[in-house]
């Protein structure tokens, strides 16, 4: 089945849709612009500019579920910056926006609460919350543009928001340069995006949703797969896929919450939503969607094998994000058959890894924000909620059965089984590692003896952090069954992206969903032997190669460095050697020019009016003169 | 044809906005003449703004409920059509906020008989003498510029160039501080003003002589069918374009901007920067698209010439300036230019004049509302000797006031034409019609040009906010309601029409749609 129709709509919740962004960026400047003013209920303002959008959002989304499935695509009018260009802006609110629009709101909120706590004793609090609510204007702007200029800004809005929060310390030089590093790497990404963006006006001469995509088939497959392809570029810079991925692991250094929202449960999907967004142009290019699920098993191997690796909780747990975003990609590039699961995967994701984010944070915040899972241990006692609700999102995350991992993860391992076989097999091995890396990290943290260091008293949260840890579990226990049996979610998605030819059937006991099963299990028994049983040392053991390839982030960094950074620093020092030599020369010799011409003019200008009255008779003879010659032409 | 002669029709629901500040403005003459010192100013500002409200109101008025009148009011002579309707507006509103300004400090001398620095002029301030005069003679020059983008025949124009300009003179010369330079502006500004009146004069009469008429009409048709009288024409059109070009400061005609600009007192250079040249370029538009439009292939490649030189001067010479006013004025003199670029970008078709026209009216809001918002800044950035006039005393100005030196910064950027301010849809209306007219060389110029102007805007900003202060720096005066309500409706304008310019383009669209009548 195809996508619905675009409508233009005006009127009710989703007619004002443009507050879900409008509240949050006014948030933002009143904490930005307000200064130290602002201080005392700023944390408080930027929960309820959030909470806010949320309601929006839910209003929005209960008057679309009012319209007949086909009338689901509705299309607002804003604002028209240059009248006659390509430069018409304005929202969609179909199933898609709207599914995103409620994860970045619920979710969001759910993270802005629980920072009051966490970020209690933060001289920056203000300033947090300002970047937080900044954050949730931008990515609602992507997410609800109907162009991909907008949709742009919106883009640059989340990167430029991620590398302020990743940065936030930045009085830590790690932080700084993990800002920088994110950022730099992004620009890679957004390049390729922004040319993708170009080469589509190049050829439908529109960059609007609903003109782009109608005309999709119309292009030749050469440009939609150049178009694909560099669409992917930009989804792999912001979503942390190979070859792109390396600054996600460094962006921990930012404060928890961040890397709950924007580095696990947001942000970092903007990617997977823009492959999912464009599937009309990558159903029609089958190269790219190809190379889409290529990028996507390899990533999500690559992120499960640096996960096993990794003794930092955030690290570990960034690891298992970039696998799951794989995941994710990987069905995106499947093409209708996946895009719901990609989604749904996507939005429980979003709970579960928000749920352990958060958790993680809260272990931290009780060990004097240590890291190293080498010295927690037996921390389940200390913190009962804390403990309960990450071993949902645990056994979310490696797809117990009935939780919502099992439901949305063993949909994208089915359905890349039934695309091709090689890929199924490759994801069924990510779920098996995930099963040994996430019980690696339980085991190190809750279980075991305690190693924990000086004056570590642990402590359970305070209940502003604990009670958002309860929702988000609640979610990643019950949505995942809520949305795919029964194919909930494809039907409601299906006038965004449109229905796959056959409808999947949910089945509990297919082989591949047994494997799967069976894998996780060793997995988790393995970890249980090395980490859960045994003791776990305090410095790390040199281990295997296999073990030193994962620590070093599959030697992603040094591929970087010798492949990309020595050879750039390299032509930057050539650049500024012509720089120097050629271009300033030219552009100082220019300035000088003017600024020299401009100190002799200036004195015509004597001040007397004798010659300001000659300088007058002289034009109007010149121009009586001028017109003579023009006149007898 | 008996003999007897025939009282003229006259149009007076259509002049009614013009009569009423004329009105108000003699009347204004009379409380001088008969109403106790003490009363004089409390009745003036009512009055002068109530009249401009009036007016404005009429005018609206007018364009909304009558309809826009598609024949020449007063026998022809007053042509009262969309483009004079849209223009009105403009100056009654720059107007009326200029008064504001007027009436906010003290701007203006005591006595301005009194020998600068002379004992009796000490003695002057000490009894709280003023000139309250300031207010009619603002409502005869408003009254004048009203007059001169309507004018329909060239006499009428003379006049109305007349009676816009002697009040300016005069209140040129009456600046409270720095009293010789602003003696000094009057006198330069009556002397040249003079000239250049002959020069539109004496083009009127060849004119005349070529056509046998002052009718920019019957001008018109004559240019398509006497032959043999070119050198009349020709001379008459250059010489009544001295004139015009005189007014709206372009080279070479541009030297008496920043002298007079720098030397009047700053809400009179607000009102001429703004209001004089609305007027002057409705004036210029209608003189060459309605009276000489036949002739368009010659004096198109004139102005092409002139625009080229005066966005080049204006640009080039504001670099070397250190007068906040006279940058200012130079910055003005550029501006100018980027008009010119719009006036040359007629075609012979109605709808590429109407987009030509309909650009030069939007940019002469944005800009006018602008300039009055960057002047009134001016007015509150003092030192002990008055105004800090010289560009090094706003150095650090952004770390003691960031509000005002932001304000100011914002408006330098509307100058220079930065996208999401209203300078850059002035600049994008203006050249898009003259790319689209033919012009894209001039265009290219242009641009260059907005490049250059640029750094000096930027200049002043990077002065203001990366500089340090100096120690006995400027102080900002807490403006008095009128000046803070100036600024603060000057950058409403200017970032509305920059973010949302929507209704002004397609108001300046339907006024430029009906074009001029003839």
């Amino acid at each position: 089945m195809e996508p619905a129709e675009f409508i233009t709509h005006s009127g009710g919740a989703i007619g004002v849709a443009w507050l879900m962004i409008a509240l949050p960026l006014v948030g933002a400047a009143v904490l930005l612009l307000g200064g130290r003013r602002t201080d005392r209920f700023g944390h408080l303002l930027g929960v309820v500019t959030a909470l806010a959008s949320f309601v929006v959002a839910v209003l929005a989304f209960v008057q679309l579920l009012g319209f007949a499935p086909g009338e689901r695509r509705r299309g607002i009018a804003l604002y028209d910056f240059i009248p006659g260009m390509a430069t018409k802006v304005g929202l969609l609110v179909d199933p898609l926006s709207i599914s995103f629009c409620l994860l970045i709101t619920g979710v969001g909120s759910l993270i802005h609460i629980y920072s009051i706590g966490y970020m209690a004793h933060d001289p920056g609090r203000r300033r947090f919350f300002a970047y937080l609510n900044l954050f949730v204007a931008a990515m609602l702007l992507l997410v609800l543009a109907d162009n991909y200029v907008a949709l742009f800004v919106g883009w640059e809005g989340v990167g430029l928001a991620s590398y302020l929060l990743i940065g936030f310390w930045q009085h830590k030089p790690s932080a700084a340069t993990a800002a920088k590093k994110a950022f730099i790497v992004n620009r890679v990404g957004d390049f390729g995006l922004l040319i993708g963006i170009f080469t589509i006006f190049a050829t439908f001469h529109s960059l609007k949703f609903a003109e782009v995509f109608p005309a999709a088939h119309g292009a030749s497959q050469g440009t939609l797969t150049a178009i694909g392809l560099l669409l992917l570029v930009g989804a792999c810079g912001k979503s942390a896929q190979l070859p792109l991925q390396s600054w996600l692991l460094d962006a921990m250094e930012g404060p928890t919450p961040v890397s709950a929202l924007i580095h696990a449960a947001t942000m970092v999907t903007a990617g997977v939503y823009l492959i999912v967004r464009s599937g009309v142009i990558f159903q029609a290019a089958e190269t790219a969607q190809l190379v889409v699920t290529i990028v996507g098993v390899a990533t999500l191997l690559a992120g499960a094998i640096i996960g096993t690796a990794k003794d930092d909780i955030k690290k570990a747990l960034a690891g298992s994000t970039m696998s799951q975003i794989g995941y994710m990609v990987l069905a995106a590039g499947i093409g209708p058959a996946g895009y719901a699961f990609a989604i749904a995967h996507l939005i429980t994701h979003g709970f579960f890894k928000a749920d352990l984010f958060l958790g993680a944070g809260s272990v931290m915040h009780a060990m004097n924000d240590e890291v190293n899972m080498r010295k927690y241990g037996a921390l389940r006692k200390a913190m009962p909620v804390t403990f309960a609700t990450f071993l949902i999102g645990y056994l979310a995350i490696i797809g117990f059965p009935l939780l919502s991992g099992y439901f949305t993860k063993d949909g994208i391992i089915e359905t890349a089984m039934e695309h091709n076989a090689i890929l199924g097999w490759l994801a069924v091995l990510g779920a098996g590692i995930t099963g040994f890396y996430m019980s690696r990290l339980v085991f190190m943290t809750f279980f075991g003896a305690k190693r924990w260091e000086g004056d570590a008293h642990p402590h359970e949260s305070p209940a502003v952090m604990t009670w958002p840890l309860i929702i988000l579990s609640a979610g990643a226990i019950f949505l995942g069954g809520f949305l795919i049996v029964g194919n909930r979610f494809m039907t409601f998605l299906s006038p965004a992206v449109g229905l796959p030819e056959h409808l999947p059937e949910f089945n509990p006991v297919s082989l591949t969903g047994l494997v799967t099963l069976a894998l996780v299990a060793v997995g988790a028994v393995f970890a249980w032997f090395r980490y859960g049983a045994a003791e776990v040392p305090a410095v790390a053991p040199r281990g295997s190669f296999l073990t030193a390839f994962a620590r070093r982030d599959l030697y992603g960094d040094a591929l970087n460095e010798a492949l990309f950074m020595r050879p750039g620093q390299w032509l930057t020092r050539l650049a500024v050697f012509f720089d120097n030599r050629g271009i300033d020369g030219v552009v100082n010799g220019l300035a000088a020019g003017i600024g020299g011409s401009s100190g002799r003019l200036r004195r015509i200008q004597t001040g007397f009016v004798r010659s300001y009255a000659l300088s007058i008779f002289v034009g109007a003879a010149l121009l009586v003169g001028a017109w003579f010659v023009v006149g007898n032409l | 044809m008996n003999g007897t002669i025939q009282a003229p029709t006259i149009e007076y629901a259509l002049l009614a906005p013009m009569l009423v500040v004329f009105g108000a403005a003699i009347v204004g003459v009379l409380v001088e003449a008969f109403a106790p010192r003490y009363l004089r100013s409390a009745i003036h500002v009512p009055l002068t703004l109530l009249s401009l409200a009036g007016a404005f109101a009429l005018t609206i008025w007018q364009a909304a409920a009558k309809g826009i009148p598609t024949k020449a009011a007063a026998m022809g002579a007053v042509a009262v059509d969309g483009p004079a309707l849209f223009i009105w507006g403009t100056i009654l509103v720059l107007a009326f906020v200029s008064v504001l300004l007027i009436k906010g400090e003290d701007h203006f001398v005591a006595a301005a008989s009194a020998v600068p620095g002379s004992a009796e002029e000490e003695q002057a301030l000490h009894e709280g003498a003023a000139h309250s005069e300031i207010y009619p003679l603002v409502l005869f020059a408003v009254g004048g510029m009203l007059l001169f983008p309507a004018a329909n025949d060239l006499l009428v124009a003379f006049v109305a160039l007349e009676v816009m300009s002697l009040p300016l003179y005069l209140l040129c010369g009456l600046a409270r501080r720095r009293r010789l330079l602003s003696q000094e502006a009057a006198v330069k500004y009556f002397l040249l003003g003079a000239f250049s009146s002959a020069f539109f004069l004496y083009g009127t009469a060849l004119l005349y002589g070529y056509a046998g008429s002052i009718d920019l009409a019957k001008i018109s048709t004559a240019v398509g069918s006497v032959g043999g009288q070119d050198t009349l024409l020709y001379i008459g059109a250059a010489m009544l374009g001295v004139g015009l070009l005189f007014k709206i400061g372009a080279a070479p005609f541009q030297a008496w901007k920043p002298d007079v600009y720098q030397g009047a007192p700053t809400p009179i250079t607000a009102l001429m920067a703004s209001g004089t040249l609305v007027a002057a370029f409705g004036a210029l538009v209608r003189v060459f698209w309605v009276g000489l439009g036949g002739l368009d292939w010659d004096w198109r490649p004139v102005l092409y010439g002139v625009a080229i030189l005066t966005m080049v001067v204006g640009a080039v010479l504001a670099i070397t300036q250190t007068d906040i006013k006279r940058m200012l004025a130079y910055s003005s003199i550029a501006h100018g230019g980027f008009l010119l670029v719009g006036v040359i970008a007629t075609g012979k078709a109605a709808a590429q004049n109407a987009s030509a026209l309909s650009g030069i009216l939007f940019y002469l809001v944005a800009y006018g509302f602008t300039t009055v918002g960057a002047f009134a800044v001016v007015t509150m950035v003092r030192d002990a000797g008055g105004e800090a006039w010289h560009l090094s005393r706003w150095a650090g100005l952004g770390k003691r006031s960031p509000l005002l030196a932001g304000i100011f910064a914002f408006f330098l950027l509307a100058f220079a034409g930065i996208p999401l301010t209203s300078g850059f849809f002035g600049k994008y209306a203006v050249f898009q019609a003259a790319v689209s007219g033919g012009a894209l060389p001039l265009v290219i110029v242009g641009v260059v040009a907005s490049a250059v102007a640029a750094f000096f805007y930027v200049r002043v900003i990077v002065l203001m906010f990366f500089s340090d202060p100096a120690a006995d720096g400027p102080s900002i005066v807490l403006p008095s309601r009128g000046t803070a309500a100036v600024v603060g409706l000057a950058v409403l304008a200017t970032v509305v029409l920059g973010v949302y310019p929507q209704p002004v383009l397609d108001l300046a669209h339907s006024a430029a749609q009906s074009l001029f009548v003839r």
